[in-house]
């Protein structure tokens, strides 16, 4: 009866169980904000590099360049494209976990499994597959298709769940008062969403703003694969940096949208006993729709694209299938994906332990830093770190290291997004219980948060994994001489339009990333149920 | 599953140690540092060239020297600028384009060593810029290819200049994004002046559609989106040699008569004066421009033109002196110039 505490309610048991001894934060606060500041400070980097190139271009040529005919194009683009594909993802997402964990929906653990399975093909390739079966896809609508069956599961996971633990005892409690199934969903159901709504739509807004290969593919111009464009045209020339300048803001507009829509409402359940489990709504005469729905779904996301890439491979034969190339190219994608992953979750900890535990307009900005970074393209992160690598530090230029700390500030988010919920659900109680009982604070954190985090951090890992499996221009810019990886030799037989040669590269990214989505998708169920 | 969670907490704990020093020197740590590999002679390549092509001219180069070369891929601008912005710092010993306006950027910027005499020996005197900052490797024609059963014969351009007249809108296709493109315009600044390529651009913003690639848009002409595309020559050889998938309904029309559309793009390659493996890099030169080397574009699979050390083209090909292609001195091409009349005419 108690979940969804509301604050007040929960801070009174903080205080009777510090009366005598307050319990200290985990390490100090301070040291930890520090550390956050560093990151947020590099995070910055990019967006430095941004501000000094435009300040350079000076006011007026700066001005010439963004307001022209153009970026009037791109602009419209890039919103229409966000605007269309956001309510979808979110519509489809929330959709599936519904069907999937509140109704007696057949087959419902194969589904929850398809559901979350499209995220295993890169974008990319979905987009190869479809021009495959479509040559004559271009434009918005394709570009909406596509992103659409891409980055619908961003919701669906988060949305699955956080249904999958909601106590139905909220929705008793409305039924009581007299709410019908669909007021209930709406009154009740949703707004317990919002997280995961906002959380996942933030990030399905931020890869649209990001995605290169799969729009290139298609023919659909957005703002990053303009600037794709003028780089390959004129590398720092003031017209790329301006068109990232017009990003950069576009990303701060989406992250007030989601910091004003996300509340501060509490999430974290302590009560005695069990959780009961939740009421399944009954189809019955909807079962065969909500069936074929799904169907129709899964073929379309992930099914089209594996039949496609099997064709290209059968139609390619033997030859196609140089060990040669693509061992090293697994390999090197496995390496850059376990290292980056392992860095990036790192450094998301404490970022993620601020936001939630000393949540303030300080630890905000800090996050927000990170978020402003991440949205823009890898090409531009990329540039940046060219710029300030072979200038400040040239000795580390195209190193290994160069191109993680690169991975690591394109993918923060994803790993905060996951540890911050892991986070927000590890009731600081416990920890402060355990102080209580005389655990020394760094030991009541390890023992007690960090280990009910673990499960968040994982799948956080298992999400940056993914991204970097799929990274193309960061990689293609700043990896050391010599380094090939999947995303770059498929990109590059692909655009040799060598649709059989591109196969096999395809293929391997689809299976190294289907154990991570997997992962991911195990332990958001792990995250909400424990 | 008690056990996973404490190993995943274990990792947690290992990964929160590692914090304190990722955190303050994430900006300096070479967690993988690749070691430098000037020492064995080894060199870099930068190149823009197809892979294919290079990965071919590298095999039999170290098959015959045993000098181990190590390919970085990329477009021509996009490396140009790279080297540019590399400096004295620069690990490439040797740049390959596939056209020459980068090459004209990196000897702009007072970068690249002079060609050995041997190498330029090699060359004819039209394959290389006057400066012998870098040499001519390959060539490219422009062409453009149209689907017969749109276009009849008379309805051709006499000029590519036609294109941006008002009964071309909507029927033709290129990628103005591509070094390939770029160059072509590059040639029309240098053959007609700035005023009437700015003319040109804006006309073809209005007429033509935009691909990524020249094989893309060649397959949208095959595929019967658009009626014609200009492109280089060998993209369409190259793919009727294999399946011919791609370029089946698909017929390549040449300008001629000096026209700005049937100008002979050079592909450049050249030595960086930082290269710490100078004498190989050198080498490598000479390799591709020799009988070897050239007789692998003859031979091979790449169907750009073969132009030094006396190797003819290969005989698929239209001969070199039918294409009547107007003199342009690769030295004089002008990539910036190029990129801020694109964008201007609202193309990048």
């Amino acid at each position: 009866m108690t979940t969804q505490v509301s604050a007040p309610e929960t801070s009174g048991s903080t205080t009777t169980a510090g009366r005598g001894k307050r319990p200290r934060p985990p390490f100090g606060v301070s040291a930890v904000a520090v550390m956050a500041m560093l990151i947020a400070l590099f995070a910055l980097v990019p967006l430095g590099y941004v501000a000094v190139m435009t300040a350079a271009t000076g006011w007026d040529t700066a001005l010439e360049l963004i307001v022209r005919p153009r970026v009037g194009e791109l602009l419209l683009n890039t919103v229409l494209l966000i605007v269309l594909t956001v309510p979808l993802c979110l519509i489809l997402g929330v959709g599936g976990a519904w069907l999937v964990e509140r109704t007696t929906l057949r087959g419902q653990k194969v589904w929850a499994v398809l559901l979350a399975a499209p995220l295993a093909i890169p974008a990319f390739v979905n987009s190869y597959a479809w021009v495959s079966a479509v040559p004559s896809l271009h434009g918005l609508f394709s570009g909406v298709l596509i992103a659409t069956l891409s980055y619908f599961p961003l919701v669906y996971i988060p949305a699955a769940a956080t249904l999958s633990r909601l106590d139905p005892a909220v929705e008793q409690s409305a039924a009581s008062l007299g709410l019908g199934a669909w007021r209930a969903f709406f009154r009740v159901v949703l707004p317990q969403l919002r997280i995961a709504m906002t959380g996942g739509g933030l990030l399905v807004a931020l890869h649209l703003l990001a995605e290169y290969g799969a729009f290139a593919m298609i023919r659909f111009d957005t703002f990053t694969t303009a600037i794709m464009v003028q780089y390959q045209s004129t590398f720092n020339g003031a017209a790329g940096t301006m068109l990232a300048s017009v990003l950069v803001f576009f990303c701060l507009v989406l992250l007030l949208v989601e910091v004003r829509s996300r509340g501060t409402a509490r999430y974290a359940r302590v009560g005695s006993g069990a959780q009961a489990k939740a009421l399944r709504l009954p189809l019955h005469s909807y079962q065969a729709p909500a069936q074929l729905a799904l169907l129709a779904l899964t073929l379309l996301a992930f099914g089209l694209p594996l039949l496609f890439v099997l064709r290209w491979i059968l139609a390619g034969g033997a030859e196609i299938w140089a060990a040669d190339e693509f061992v090293p190219a697994l390999w090197q994608t496995l390496l850059y994906g376990l290292a980056g992953a392992a860095a990036t979750t790192v450094v998301a900890f404490p970022m993620a332990y601020l936001a939630v535990r000393h949540a303030s307009w300080f630890s905000k900005a800090l996050e927000l830093s990170n978020y402003v970074t991440s949205s823009m393209p890898g090409i531009v992160v990329a540039l940046a770190f060219v710029t300030v690598s072979i200038r400040l530090v040239p000795g580390v230029y195209q190193t290994a290291g160069v191109l993680i700390a690169a991975y690591v500030l394109l993918f923060l988010p994803r790993a905060l997004v996951n540890i911050r919920a892991g986070l927000a659900q590890a009731p600081k109680e416990l920890d402060e219980a355990a102080q209580a009982l005389g655990t020394p604070p760094l030991l009541s954190f390890i023992r007690v948060t960090l280990r009910l985090t673990a499960p968040a951090a994982a799948g956080g890992a298992a999400l940056v994994f993914l991204a970097i499996a799929n990274e193309l221009t960061a990689t293609l810019l700043l990896s050391p001489n010599g380094t090939r990886t999947l995303a770059t030799e498929f990109w590059s037989k692909s655009s040799e339009i060598d649709y059989a040669g591109a196969a096999p590269y395809a293929l391997l990214m689809i299976v190294i990333s289907a154990p991570m989505t997997y992962l991911l998708f195990q332990q958001s169920k792990k995250v909400a149920g424990q | 599953m008690k056990i996973r969670i404490n190993a995943l907490a274990g990792i947690a704990i290992a990964a929160t140690a590692a914090l304190g020093l990722s955190a303050c020197g994430s900006s300096t740590s070479p967690a993988a540092t690749s070691s430098a590999d000037a020492s064995k002679g080894e060199i870099t390549v930068y190149n823009a060239q197809h892979e294919s092509l290079t990965k071919e001219w590298v095999d039999a180069f170290t098959a015959e020297t045993g000098i181990k070369v190590t390919l970085r891929q990329g477009d021509d601008t996009e490396m140009s600028n790279q080297i540019v912005q590399e400096g004295a710092a620069s690990p490439a010993d040797v740049f390959l384009t596939e056209n020459s306006p980068a090459m004209a950027q990196v000897e702009n910027a007072g970068l690249f060593a002079d060609v050995n005499k041997d190498t330029i020996a090699q060359v004819p005197a039209e394959f290389r810029p006057s400066t012998n900052k870098w040499t001519g490797i390959a060539a490219r024609s422009t062409v453009l290819v149209y689907d017969k059963s749109k276009l009849t014969e008379d309805k051709l351009p006499k000029s590519m200049l036609d294109l941006a007249k008002p009964e071309w809108k909507g029927k033709w296709a290129a990628s103005p994004s591509g070094a390939d493109f770029q160059a072509i315009v590059s040639a029309l600044v240098e053959l007609k002046g700035e005023a009437a390529a700015e003319e040109w651009l804006k006309g073809m913003k209005e007429n033509f559609t935009a691909y990524k690639g020249n094989s893309t848009a060649m397959k949208a002409v095959n595929a019967g989106e658009v009626d014609a595309a200009l492109i280089y020559h060998y993209y369409y050889y190259g793919d009727q040699a294999k399946t011919g998938e791609n370029s089946k309904n698909v017929t390549p029309y040449y300008f001629k008569n000096q026209d700005p559309g049937a100008f002979l793009s050079v592909s450049g390659g050249g030595v960086l004066k930082s290269s710490k493996n100078a004498e190989n890099a050198q080498a490598f030169l000479k390799f591709i421009t020799g009988k070897k080397g050239q007789e692998v574009l003859q031979k091979g699979t790449s169907f750009e033109y073969a132009i030094a050390s006396g190797v003819p083209a290969n005989e698929k090909l239209v001969p070199v002196k039918e294409l009547e292609a107007p003199a342009v001195d690769p030295a004089k091409l002008n990539s910036e110039k190029v990129t801020e009349l694109m964008t201007k005419a609202g193309l990048l």
